[in-house]
């Protein structure tokens, strides 16, 4: 473990910026956001961003291919270009977990090339959680804010920042960064991740289990008779899905240019109308259908396919987000409940 | 599993020769800019195709995979995809990629067995892959009953196709039927579920069925009152795709997704989704 | 904060739903913590235990009306703060909901606050309450903060237009006055910015926009049945902005389409996840069609034809408006 003084963090990124542009977490207009650190960037103390981190291995619009045409004659060219070799900074343990669930779709056979491809360059620094927040339920789905995973575990103290690599990435960043660190005992956050600990037995939601859930519980969910009031009031817009770290379903739209056609993907939303509609018919008729796909696929769907792993890290973003208020935390406590009156 | 280098990555494909099947079906003959075929496929199994600046969709390949030639695809018009295709001249490249999802389980499950395929208007396109083939190792197989039918004989895909060969074949029994009496048709006349049910088949056999939903509901219930069991008798599943790969999240079926689980499903498998297809 | 107390309204509803005046009611239901209330339908005595009220039940619960008023059955009880009423009425005038199937209980209203504008000023909330004008916030890691309520209010209600009610069936209270608000003051400085600062500060708000439609989907005014957005076939149909002008044009477009007929409830700034300040656009409009056609409020009177679709021989010549522009 290496260590260096937080009022010397600016170096530390100086010196990770020689080799790798660095991304971190920066306060801004509306909340944190991630953002290239350039000299005298400061690191946001928020919990969480606005957006998750999935943005740097599945950004909202990503361009696939592009299609030249000439009469009936048609080119398919391939415009990806060489990725770099990034940092992403401060990225809070249930963020990290979110990687995990996206490689097991992106990373399953056939492999998403594109997401492989970035997901490689990537160095991820994570950033154990001094403040978890009232929404935080990270540890219904085993999650530990205080001992996250990453290429590179920090604790940040008030006065020191601790790096832990545990992985070859982290440790040859790590190698990296020996100018502008200093060695210290392994014990040395310690104090921090008990203090951390102690923190997140506090937090409301600390009780909340999944335990009813599970890839066998298709039959006993999808007719639950509580998914009509809970999605009674649901606007049926994008926002739980959009913030989402885990949220990985996309659409792939061509676009007209100047001189052909750019094929591109883009975030899209179960929740939305036209997701499953075709010429030929509609699956998921009602909101209630879409409200009941988003959670069953985290609750259910995802681990039937992921050997038990939930879709969801308990990051809270959406019960912080969603403009009605509705959110997957009202969902587990009610669903099972039996009988429902508004049905 | 089906493991691809670029999965969403697709090649051109140029239309060879355009048939009109029906009035709102094409068949569609498609080969690479050199001559070749774009890729192998198994019975069953699916491809993308688009037309860049109008969309992508995915289609049964109705051609066998034993044609090394060329792969067709049948094609009902029916959306802006579909429009523009049964708009396009011969010569005209699109872009094709696949294959996707997983074929019928023609090389174990189907070996040796009778098999009863049925089929409603463009329902015959994903079977028709998998009667050629099964026509093509005929040995492998044992008595082959084909029961299709259309609103009218105008209607019926392929038709020259199966009077001309399906026919004419060893121990193959083809039995057509169209909705209303038609001038110039002196076959059977009447719904498929009502004609299965009629011809009562023996319960020795594989059932694969495909066609429009209210077809396929009837004809199931046909067919378990003659003693069929859910295990012999499959279908396909259609739903939006995008991806094809079981990763851009809409075509699932509880925790299953069409593209890449089905399309070919059995029924006692479909008894375990839930019903929302 | 507010005047009006939960039970006061919970026994409103039990008595119009014993009396047989409305069958349903739409209200607030609770949540995990002190500001995650949720729009909810109440069918029944028994289920209106769940319903709260209080200084977080802001969201305008007119739009509910477009589905719910065309479903079968009896009237719907809703209680409307003033400005929720220029919704119902402006829905009405559109004929998008049945306003015979509707039983509206005005109610007072102090202001609300929001979650997202709450949790911009404090982290960590584990309780709130109000006393007066002061918020008294209890948090996880720095005790109980008190804020003067205008520090959280959001924009809408610091800016309150009105504490009239423009339509109702029954009123809890006494009605309020049209209020005097400084509610273009932003607009105002928005445009003694030079084009070039204007355009970069609608670049930089606009460019944080993920496309989430939140800001559409809860607009009263948004009540097409099928969005152009959302349409295959209209060309625009697009979950993300495919460059950086489509980024803008969404919004734009959203603007100009619901210019006259917006009430400015500012539904659309309390729900964007990005804290874009959407109701700036609709001001713009309302505050250039007051100086262009007289003061107009979308929603005040049933039937009023908004000043863009009803022309008079005094109307502006377009190439006024151009010059302003310049």
């Amino acid at each position: 473990m290496r260590k260096i003084a937080k009022s010397a963090l600016d170096s530390l990124f100086a010196a990770m910026s020689e080799s790798k542009k660095v991304y971190l977490p920066v306060d801004g207009e509306g909340g944190a956001r991630y953002q290239l650190w350039t000299e005298g960037t400061v690191l946001s103390e928020a919990v969480n961003t606005v957006r998750s981190a999935k943005d740097f291995f599945f950004p909202q619009t990503e361009n696939l291919v592009e299609f030249k045409m000439e009469g009936k004659k048609l080119d398919v060219i391939d415009v990806r270009r060489e990725t770099e070799d990034f940092v992403i900074f401060g990225v809070r343990a249930c963020d990290v977990r979110s990687f995990d669930i996206l490689d097991r779709v992106f990373l399953g056979a056939p492999v998403d090339t594109y997401y492989k491809n970035r997901r490689e360059h990537g160095v991820i620094v994570s950033l154990a959680c001094n403040k978890p927040a009232e929404t935080c339920f990270c540890q219904t789905f085993g999650i530990d804010a205080s001992a996250p995973a990453g290429d590179i575990v920090c604790h940040m103290t008030d006065d020191t920042l601790f790096l832990d690599a545990k992985t070859e990435k982290g440790e040859k960043l790590l190698a990296t960064l020996e100018g502008v660190t200093e060695p210290c005992a392994d014990s040395a956050a310690d104090e921090q991740k008990a203090l951390i600990r102690s923190r997140l037995d506090k937090l409301p939601l600390k009780g909340l289990t999944a335990d009813k859930f599970g890839g066998d519980k298709t039959k006993e969910f999808f007719n639950d008779p509580a998914w009509a009031s809970l999605s009674e009031s649901c606007l049926g817009c994008g926002t739980c899905t959009f913030v989402c770290p885990t949220c990985q379903c996309y659409d792939i739209k061509d676009f007209k240019t100047a001189d052909g056609v750019r094929r591109f993907r883009c975030w899209d939303s179960c929740m939305y109308s036209e997701f499953t509609k075709m010429s030929a018919g509609q699956p998921r008729l009602t909101q209630k259908e879409r409200f009941r796909q988003r959670f069953m696929h985290k609750l259910v769907y995802y681990p039937a396919n992921n050997e038990g792993i939930f879709g969801c890290v308990g990051c809270g973003r959406c019960l912080a987000k969603c403009p009605i208020q509705m959110n997957i935390v009202k969902v587990m406590k009610k669903l099972g409940e039996g009988g429902d009156k508004n049905d | 599993m089906i493991d691809m280098k670029e999965p969403l990555m697709p090649v051109v494909g140029e239309v060879v020769d355009i048939r009109l099947d029906t009035p709102d079906i094409k068949t569609f003959r498609v080969v690479t800019p050199d001559g070749k075929k774009a890729f192998e496929h198994r019975p069953g199994q699916c491809a993308m195709l688009s037309i860049p600046g109008v969309g992508e969709a995915m289609f049964s390949i109705t051609s066998s995979p034993t044609n090394t030639e060329y792969m067709e695809f049948s094609i009902k018009k029916c959306g802006c995809v579909t429009e523009w295709l049964h708009s396009m001249e011969v010569g005209q490249q699109i872009t094709i990629r696949g294959p996707y999802g997983n074929p019928f389980p023609v090389d174990d499950v189907f070996a040796g067995k009778n098999l009863l395929f049925i089929a409603g208007g463009v329902g015959l396109a994903p079977l028709r892959s998998v009667i050629n083939y099964c026509r093509h190792y005929r040995d492998r197989y044992g008595k082959i009953d084909i029961v299709y039918g259309s609103r009218s004989k105008d209607d019926l895909l392929d038709y020259k196709e199966i009077i001309d060969e399906w026919a004419n074949d060893a121990n193959v029994h083809v039995h057509l039927t169209i909705d209303r009496e038609q001038e110039g048709w002196d076959g059977h006349v009447g719904f498929v579920p009502n004609y299965v049910k009629e011809l009562g088949f023996d319960t020795d056999k594989i059932a694969v069925l495909c066609g429009p939903p209210v077809m396929i509901k009837f004809t199931l219930a046909g067919l378990y009152e003659l003693g069929f069991e859910k295990t012999q008798i499959y279908t396909t599943l259609e739903l939006r795709m995008k991806c094809g790969i079981g990763k851009c999240g809409r075509c699932n079926v509880g925790s299953k997704y069409v593209c890449k689980d089905g399309p070919v499903f059995r029924f006692d498998q479909l008894d375990e989704l839930p019903d929302e297809y | 904060m507010q005047k009006v107390t939960r039970d006061i309204l919970v026994n409103k509803a039990k008595e119009l739903l014993a009396n047989g005046t409305v069958d349903r009611v739409y209200g607030w239901k609770k949540g995990e913590f002190a500001y995650d209330v949720t729009p909810a339908l109440f069918k029944s005595e028994k289920e209106l235990d769940e319903f709260v009220f209080g200084d977080f039940c802001g969201a305008n619960v007119s739009k509910y009306l477009v589905a719910e008023s065309k479903k079968a059955g009896g009237k719907i009880l809703v209680f409307l703060k003033p400005c929720d009423t220029y919704s119902l009425n402006q829905l009405t005038t559109e004929h998008r909901v049945d306003r015979e199937k509707i039983y509206a209980v005005g109610i007072p209203c102090e202001g609300m606050l929001t979650g997202s504008a709450l949790k911009d000023k404090v982290d960590s909330v584990l309780s709130v309450e109000t006393e007066g004008d002061t918020v008294k916030v209890e948090t996880l890691y720095d005790g109980v903060k008190t804020f003067p309520a205008s520090d959280l209010l959001p924009d809408r209600c610091r800016n309150c237009k009105s504490k009239k009610h423009v339509t109702y069936d029954e009123l809890i209270g006494e009605d309020g006055e049209v209020l005097d608000s400084g509610r273009f003051d932003e607009v105002e400085k928005l445009e003694k910015m030079t084009p070039d600062e204007r355009f970069a500060f609608w670049q930089g708000e606009l460019s944080r926009c993920i496309r989430c439609n939140a800001c559409r989907d809860v607009c009263p005014a948004c009540t097409c049945e099928k969005c152009v957005f959302d349409n295959p076939k209209s060309g625009l149909e697009n979950k993300a902005a495919a460059d950086s002008f489509e980024e803008k044009m969404f919004h734009i477009i959203r603007a100009f389409h619901v210019a006259g007929r917006c009430t400015d409830c500012g539904e659309c700034s309390r729900v964007c996840p990005q804290h874009i300040p959407l109701h700036l656009l609709n001001r713009k409009f309302i505050k250039d069609m007051n100086t262009f056609y007289g003061e107009y409020q979308a929603g005040e009177v049933v039937g009023n034809r908004p000043p863009v679709v009803n022309y008079t021989k005094e109307d502006i010549e377009p190439s006024e408006a151009v010059k302003r522009g310049e």
